[in-house]
């Protein structure tokens, strides 16, 4: 069956490192539009196959299309067409607000003037048209990662993917946060993301949780919940992660 | 009756223009497990390092087992244990050699203090010939941990031990944490996950290098002041925005499947709620008055601020 919008399509990806094997045969697709997470514990494989998916490795095998193209064989087409946000890998600490946008502007090969748009845009939305000459490195933690997410989702590329985009920030900025990911969803960017807080799950439409380079469920939190007979996503994970 | 272990008073430091720490006091108990809870630059770190005696502070006082920071800092490094937010063993070396390096500083073995980390090494020790920088992240997390103790310290200082470690690996550390308690170790931990607080014994939040609440978890739980509701309708994504806009709502947050909601005043009438939901139109309403939890009383804090 061709399912037209599945805009992450992976099927039997493998992916062994020497006689370590860090995905193991996994498939699972993602609609356009949806907030898909995507957990499991340390060392469960998820970096190696988002990374796959990014276009950033080969897989050992298997067939994976991302925004449409083949991560294989057309990798470059797939790292336009998506964004990336990781709490370690954002922004330049040494730019200004105003040039971080400059400069990824330009790598994803956007002209000047839709680049000036965009930064006037988000800064004007993010309430920080003060901050647009301050170098990265004096803003607050918080507002360094609500920019990095402006910064990642500009060119607008039709997934974005955020590795753990929350960790250390306050409560209220964690769930601010959150709303610039439903609002970017409503637009129709499909987001796929990591995040070790479990009630951030629960915001997910559907939710994968890998243990030992498999995926061993996936399904809506609600489902999952009652899968696996549990009041919260925290209990799925720890039943999930312990059981092996 | 209790005698202190740490005791703060009127602490400050700066960095430049930027306060790590502005004038805190407290004092951490003997044997207690005490938590620093806060968000990424709440000073927890700048905190932690001035107590090891790594960083001096501006202003006030503070110290261990009745050591100065400032004038006994040699002392005091030879009473506690100290694991760092980086990993900070040597990656060249191996498990053991890490681990007999750690002792032998000390001027002890091993096997003298075996008991102490004997539940926790015993989970690595079939990896004492890897090399500590290949191994993964929750059992270099146990290592560390192992390092830190082996010299039997009176207090263990933890800064951030389960950032970036999955809710599995964060339960197992924390069931660690209570069973060193029973050896009598004073511990202070700090952590940015406000769910580990029910851990502690005693916790205080921290923001912005202040301290907005010490007490145990139930104490600061009791102080919360407001009722609160958690609901649920059929569109979760409208749901936020409409309790939002209602002359009632003090605050609106997701947690998890439902959104907590606390009112201006101090009762929740749930039917002036339900009512004015339905007439946004949403359907399916549930609403329950429940308990806050830490999280809850964190945000409430720092809004009230």
């Amino acid at each position: 069956m061709f399912m037209e919008d599945h805009i992450i399509r992976v099927e039997h990806l493998t992916k062994k490192f020497g006689s370590f094997t860090a995905n193991d045969d996994l498939s699972f697709y993602v609609k356009k539009g949806e907030i898909f997470g995507f957990l499991g514990a340390n060392g469960a494989g998820k970096t190696t196959a988002i990374r796959i998916l990014c276009g950033l490795l080969m897989p050992t095998s298997g067939k994976i299309e991302v925004a449409g193209f083949d991560v294989s064989r057309q990798s470059n087409k797939v790292k336009r067409n998506i964004g990336y946000m990781s709490q370690k890998f954002s922004l330049y600490e040494d730019l200004t607000v105003k040039e971080n946008f400059r400069f990824y502007g330009g790598i994803y090969g956007m002209k000047s003037k839709d680049i000036r748009k965009k930064t006037q845009h988000y800064l004007h939305k993010l309430g920080l048209e003060k901050e647009k000459n301050s170098v990265i490195s004096s803003l607050p933690l918080g507002w360094k990662q609500k920019l990095a997410f402006s910064v990642a989702i500009m060119h607008e590329p039709s997934i974005i993917f955020l590795d753990e985009p929350t960790g250390g920030v306050d409560p209220i900025t964690r769930r601010q946060f959150w709303e610039m990911i439903y609002e970017a969803a409503e637009s129709g960017i499909t987001v796929f993301v990591t995040t070790h807080y479990m009630d951030e799950a629960e915001y997910c439409q559907r939710v994968s949780i890998m243990v030992d380079g498999r995926i061993e469920a996936l399904d809506t939190p609600d489902n999952l919940k009652e899968q696996f007979k549990a009041d919260l996503m925290e209990d799925v994970f720890i039943k999930l992660a312990r059981g092996t | 009756m209790k005698s202190a272990s740490v005791v703060i008073e009127n602490l400050s430091k700066s960095y430049k223009k930027v306060e790590a720490i502005r004038d805190i006091s407290f004092t951490v108990d003997k044997g207690e497990i005490f938590g620093c809870i806060g968000p990424d630059g709440a000073g927890k770190t700048s905190l932690i390092r001035i107590l090891v005696t790594l960083l001096l502070p501006d202003k006030g006082t503070a110290s261990v087992e009745g050591l100065d920071v400032v004038k006994d800092f040699k002392k005091i490094r030879r009473i506690i244990g100290y694991m760092p937010g980086r990993f900070s063993l040597y990656q060249d070396l191996s498990v053991e050699e890490n681990l007999k390096f750690f002792a032998s500083s000390f001027n002890t073995t091993i096997e003298e203090n075996y008991y102490l980390i004997e539940d926790i090494y015993k989970q690595i020790e079939p990896f004492k010939k890897r090399l500590a920088g290949r191994l993964s992240g929750g059992m270099k997390q146990k290592l560390a941990l192992s390092c830190a103790l082996i010299h039997k310290p009176d207090v263990l200082f933890l800064d951030e031990p389960t950032t970036g470690v999955d809710a599995v690996s964060r339960k197992e550390f924390w069931a660690m944490l209570k069973r060193l308690k029973d050896w009598g170790i004073t511990i202070l931990v700090s952590t940015p996950y406000m769910d580990e607080a029910a851990m502690c014994d005693r916790v205080a939040l921290m923001q912005d290098g202040n301290i907005m609440s010490i007490d145990s978890p139930e104490g600061i739980i009791q102080s919360h002041g407001r009722p609160l509701a958690s609901i649920r309708t059929s569109d979760m994504f409208r749901l936020v925005e409409d309790l939002r806009s209602l002359p009632a709502c003090h605050s609106a947050y997701r947690f998890g499947a439902s959104i907590h909601f606390t009112p201006t005043s101090g009762s929740l009438e749930e039917n002036l709620l339900k009512e004015a939901l339905l007439e946004k139109g949403h359907e399916n309403i549930e609403i329950e008055t429940i308990r806050p939890g830490i999280e809850d009383c964190f945000m409430e804090l720092m809004t009230g601020a």
